[in-house]
């Protein structure tokens, strides 16, 4: 049979055929037609997937640290990344302070020394109806709790990030009032599934991920999880919450992941993970309504939202 | 200097590429997957926001043509609104194709449920009887008195537009409050050139 140097493929061509067929299953409309089309970056992949709840998939680090909500960075969810060069995560220390037997500032490297860093795969749901999975590293946040040693009186925890307009340009506007408080009950901050972050696939935390210390809550909205952390204030009120400031009608104390209650300007119902086409059913707690339904039962979660 | 229909006719044609060459781009970005990680509301955003720009050009346009030496424009001013309902025809596809996959029902309950999809969505109804009295043959059918009133309700669609960009701004409503400011501007324009010469028709 007689082959036409026409017919044969050119060799760049040939060689640039993985590249053609990753660019078209990497397109959002490949993925209509491919679920597995995602490449990640990383090396410890593995590590990680079996710590995966059965139908999720990790996000690739390219997508966990080039979209995201920290205004201190600027309002765009490619800000935190183009603008956080600036920021120094280091040398870092975090004040406790209120109602604990020992207050003070305490070193980053003091704190993480006297806990274990483990490997935590959470989903994340942000209010705007859009999550990832992520793999995280970091240590429960009852270990720090019970190194400061609350007192009885002590019912809620309020955490503050940095204020630093001359490293976060989204600082020096005040589309939010500054610096940005987050909190939580003593129990939501006992459970175990509230970690303190410092890393996640295996890295430190970068800048516009919340370095070099943030909370995580994965039965929460997003915003719950508070980045750049750089006080901790035990009280025995609720303590005030940013985005319950700013509009309380929309944002609530608690912020628990919930179906069923109505926001007005994103639907809960369904979420985007990144990555796929589809949307998907958002779940109650986020998934994680075995670990932790327990803590508000009895409790009104429209009222108290 | 003036400009003379001549002139502008013979533009119309790179006017008109030049309309369609956002769209062009923003389908090639997205399917070469180079609107970010989280593509479909970016495309979604960047066609919302072109419409608003198209709609207040079309405002723009109308007031320059006013001028005596710039009369001609008012030969884009049609084509210049057609593309304003073709981008937001494309926006309101990406939120029911791209978003929701036709998922009715929950659209549906989406635009009641809300505000700023129900005043999105209402605004686009409302263009459309102005996408349908834009021939010429309409305008002759329906007489020019009884046209200019449909039209007037471009001015009603610029302000549901607005309002729907303002209730899904999140925390800086900056953007939103510019395009309104500059609305404020062109409607104020109108109504003191109406008083002043209410013989003209202004729309």
């Amino acid at each position: 049979m007689k082959i036409l140097s026409s017919e044969i493929t050119p060799y760049k061509t040939f060689l640039n055929r993985r590249k053609i067929i990753k660019l078209i299953s990497y397109s959002s409309l490949g993925l209509l037609f491919s679920k597995s089309a995602k490449a990640n970056h990383q090396e410890n992949v593995d590590q990680y997937t079996n710590l995966l709840d059965k139908d999720d998939t990790l996000n690739n680090f390219e997508e966990i640290t080039n979209y995201n909500n920290f205004y201190e960075f600027g309002l765009g969810k490619e800000d935190p990344a183009k603008y956080s060069n600036n920021f120094q995560p280091s040398p870092w220390s975090i004040r406790i302070e209120g109602l604990v037997n020992s207050p003070g500032d305490y070193h980053i490297e003091d704190i993480l020394k006297g806990v274990t860093i483990e490997d935590r795969v959470y989903r994340l749901r942000c209010v705007e109806g859009w999550s990832m999975v992520i793999p995280w590293q970091g240590f429960s946040l009852k270990d720090l709790i019970k190194k400061v040693k609350p007192d009885n009186r002590a019912k809620y925890i309020q955490f503050e990030t940095v204020y630093r307009p001359e490293e976060m340009p989204g600082q020096l506007r005040n589309v939010l009032p500054w610096p940005y408080v987050e909190g939580l009950r003593m129990d939501e901050a006992m459970h175990s599934l509230s970690i303190l972050s410092t890393g996640l696939y295996g890295h430190n935390l970068l800048n516009q991920n919340g370095a070099p210390i943030r909370l995580v809550v994965p039965w929460k909205y997003g915003f719950k999880s508070i980045k750049s952390i750089v006080k901790m204030r035990f009280v025995d009120n609720e303590p005030t919450t940013t985005w319950s400031k700013v509009n309380p009608r929309e944002y609530g104390f608690y912020s628990n992941v919930n179906p069923e209650v109505h926001h007005p300007r994103w639907t809960q119902g369904t979420e985007r993970r990144i990555g796929e086409f589809y949307r998907r059913p958002t779940l109650m707690f986020n998934g994680y309504a075995d670990q932790v339904s327990n803590l508000y039962k009895g409790m009104d979660l429209k009222k108290f939202y | 200097m003036y400009l003379s229909s001549k002139i502008v006719k013979r533009l119309k044609p790179i006017i008109f590429i030049s309309f369609l060459i956002p769209s062009v781009l923003w389908f090639y970005q997205f399917i070469n997957n180079n609107l970010g990680v989280n593509p479909i509301d970016k495309l979604m955003d960047k066609l919302g926001e072109f419409t608003l720009q198209l709609l207040i050009f079309t405002l723009i346009v109308s007031d320059l043509s006013k001028l005596k030496s710039l009369r001609s424009l008012q030969l884009l001013r049609r084509m210049i609104g057609l593309f304003a309902f073709y981008y937001v025809a494309i926006h309101l596809l990406t939120y029911v194709f791209l978003d929701h996959f036709f998922n009715f029902s929950f659209i549906i309950k989406d635009i009641i449920k809300r505000p700023f999809i129900t005043f999105g969505f209402f605004g686009f109804l409302l263009l459309l009887p102005l996408v349908f009295t834009s021939t010429k043959k309409m305008l002759q059918k329906l007489t020019f008195k009884i046209w200019k009133r449909i039209h007037y309700l471009i001015y009603v669609v610029i302000l549901l537009g607005i309002l729907h960009f303002y209730l899904l701004t999140k925390a800086d409503k900056t953007e939103p409050l510019i395009y309104l400011f500059i609305v404020f501007v062109l409607f104020s324009l109108r109504i003191v050139r109406k008083f002043i010469n209410p013989q003209v028709d202004q729309f």
